[in-house]
């Protein structure tokens, strides 16, 4: 996985809740199988006009949030279809971090496996970054330190916050997930011959 | 001694598929099915391809088409509306066979939808954990299996490993009471559970829906409840096992046989929830005066009873579903006080991994038997599988669709989501299905969720109608 430690950057915020991974990348464009090539139609229904063209209302089309690796977000954001796509074209566009109250289960893995970290951070705090972002004009930027787990915000509040230890350490690595879980082979091995004999139908 | 602590399904089927504790926050999982479909699917096997391993366990690994495949009867091996619909396809099937997996292509007669046909062929078993890339992955747990939607990553960690590291959640029991009225069904309980809970209820839960209007359910209305666990973003839902699971099970295709059997329900029999065991969060909703329910925004928890109103957006408990339901009325182009029944609508669809397996054809049939679909109404029908298919054919009920006026498909995924159908565009659908969100079904497309009685009914009537009037 691609490897993160610290971002400073620009924050976007998006602060609805429940939205959805059909909102972050309409089923429509989720073709192919290739592992890159979905940023370009991030948000598709909300950033493009019916004829195409980008629409000016739309956040993530104005700058300096079009440069934007942050992203301020409300409760259950990537709720939805389990597409990994989401995540692939967030990325794309540039985000490294999102930081929400809360996540859809299979989204948040899936950050993690495309080089954005999820941060849970109470809806206040990410409320008042906003506030101080917008204040900027979106010109401040945010800060999360992945290795400290401490979010700074423009004012230089800084905001510590919780992370999964394996999938943290692993981002930070930029680890090979399946690499580090074959070096357990002694340990599967073990388990597997018990397993076998206790549920022979399961195999 | 002290008697071991009384223990819930879920603690008993994780601790035995624990292979490795992994710091304080996640567990190396055992993981005994994997099954992959063609989008997500294909995903997964090109990028373990191109990183040059191998799937370990390819016995545990089964692959079927059915997302992007057309609908359409007489389709071809790689017919859909998505323009990389046949990469997609064609990589799965290629994939399958040369790394052998069991695969079920697009003419197999034992083809579906990859959650109806789990259950339906002994894929999943009690006590098993079987995922997939999809999030409606949760309905197999109708059959006691532990089972969850992973990402495109996961999967191609499974086919390396056949393991997964997971965090473990907390877990929920949802406790279904009484008794269902006639014409109230599954799809109603859960929609009724989501407007309570809200569709952020179940995040970082496992749930366990139990109660005497579970017990009751056949496995089918059972695979429907579970199917809904992701619409409160709950990743897991099952209904432990017990003599229906069993007795479904007995005979299916991968089923264990034999001596096998017995040993396996023996120890299925050991997994339901201890008596005294303790759940983090306990939920009761009551099913004697449970109504039909239909939903009238973009989230599933904006649902009501068939015969109440749309909502006023300034009567909402808080800003936050304030805001939520003035978004929600103005995409749905619905006022507020409007009532439900009466709703004009454009489209009835019956299909999807909720609701288009063979009880929920046949709850509609008693609907649509001798009465027609409104004049203008497109009506389709999807079956969930292609045995469901057949099944239905065997008892004459694709006639009963058919002389009604429904379109009657081959399986797959179809007009759930805007990908495996482009028809629905700027049109009022009243769906089957899960999923109520903006755009879900096509571009502008507003959908309102209820069970399959009340979209044959609606079809008929051409607008939101309540099938109690009626059957």
């Amino acid at each position: 996985m691609e490897a993160l430690r610290k971002v400073t950057g620009i924050a976007a915020p998006m602060l609805r809740i429940n939205i959805d991974t059909d909102q972050i990348i309409p089923a429509l464009f989720l073709g192919g199988t290739d592992a890159k090539g979905y940023g370009a139609n991030l948000f598709h229904g909300s950033r493009f006009l019916a004829d195409g063209k980008p629409n000016p209302e739309f956040i993530l089309n104005q700058p300096p949030y079009d440069k934007a690796q942050v992203l301020l977000a409300d409760r259950n954001f990537g709720c939805g279809s389990s597409r990994e796509r989401a995540p692939k074209a967030l990325r794309e566009f540039g985000f490294r971090a999102i930081l929400a109250p809360s996540f859809g289960g299979i989204f948040f893995n899936n950050c993690y496996r495309n080089g954005i970290i999820p941060v849970e951070l109470p809806i206040e705090i990410v409320r008042s970054i906003a506030a101080e972002v917008e204040a900027s004009g979106g010109t401040s930027p945010v800060t999360v330190d992945v290795a400290a787990q401490v979010v700074t915000a423009p004012s230089g509040a800084r905001y510590p916050f919780a992370a999964p230890a394996t999938l943290r350490q692993m981002l930070m690595e930029g680890m090979d997930e399946i690499a580090l879980t074959l070096s357990r082979g002694d340990e599967i091995t073990r388990y597997r011959e018990a397993d076998r004999t206790r549920r022979p139908w399961a195999y | 001694m002290n008697a071991p602590a009384p223990r819930t399904f879920f603690d008993k089927v994780w601790a035995d598929h624990v292979i490795a504790r992994l710091g304080d926050d996640a567990e190396l999982l055992q993981i005994d099915r994997l099954v992959l479909h063609e989008l997500s699917g294909s995903q997964a096997v090109r990028a373990l391809a191109e990183a040059g391993r191998e799937p370990v366990s390819r016995g545990q690994v089964f692959t079927v088409i059915e997302h992007l495949i057309s609908t359409e009867p007489g389709r071809g091996p790689t017919d859909s509306v998505s323009k990389s619909g046949p990469i997609m396809i064609e990589t799965t099937r290629k994939a399958s066979r040369d790394w052998g997996f069991h695969f079920i292509d697009y003419d197999d007669p034992r083809q579906g939808i990859a959650h109806v046909i789990a259950p339906e062929l002994g894929i999943a078993f009690p006590g098993a954990t079987l995922v997939c890339c999809d999030s409606h992955t949760s309905t197999v747990g109708g059959v006691g299996a532990l089972t969850w939607g992973i990402g495109a990553s996961e999967a191609e960690h499974v086919l390396a490993t056949q393991t997964l590291a997971q965090a473990r959640p907390k877990t929920m029991r949802v406790n279904f009471t009484g008794r269902l009225a006639r014409g109230v069904y599954a799809k109603d309980m859960i929609l009724a559970l989501i407007g309570r809970i809200g569709a952020q209820g179940g995040i970082g839960y496992a749930t366990e829906y139990a109660g005497a209007a579970v017990s009751a359910l056949p496995i089918e209305g059972r695979l429907t409840l579970c199917n809904m666990s992701i619409e409160f973003s709950c990743k897991y839902g099952f209904v432990p096992p017990d003599e229906t699971t069993i007795d479904y099970l007995k005979g299916r295709e991968f089923s264990p046989k034999g001596a096998d059997w017995d040993r396996a329900v023996a120890y299925w029999r050991t997994l339901p929830t201890d008596p005294g065991a303790t759940f983090d969060r306990e939920v009761t909703v009551d099913c004697d005066a449970l109504e039909p329910q239909v939903t009238w925004g973009i989230s599933p928890q904006q649902v009501a009873p068939i015969g109440a109103s749309v909502p006023d957006p300034s009567q909402a408990s808080d800003s936050e579903a304030r805001q939520l339901a003035t978004r929600a009325l103005e995409y749905m182009q619905l006022s507020a006080g409007t009532p439900l029944q009466g709703i004009p609508i454009d489209v009835a669809y019956i299909g999807s991994c909720t609701n288009a397996r063979l009880s929920d054809l046949r709850a509609a049939a008693e609907v649509l038997r001798g009465r027609k679909v409104k004049a203008g109404i497109q009506a389709v029908c999807v079956p969930g599988s292609t045995p469901v298919k057949r099944a239905a054919e065997a008892e004459g009920l694709d006639r009963i669709f058919k002389d009604a006026g429904f379109e009657w498909h081959e399986s797959a995924c179809g007009f759930c989501g805007h990908i495996g159908s482009d028809r629905f565009a700027d049109l009022r659908v009243v769906s089957t299905t899960n999923r109520n969100f903006e755009g879900r079904q096509g571009p502008k497309t507003r959908t309102h969720l209820a069970s399959p009685a009340t979209v044959a009914a609606s079809a008929i009537a051409g607008c939101i109608a309540d099938a109690r009037g009626i059957a």
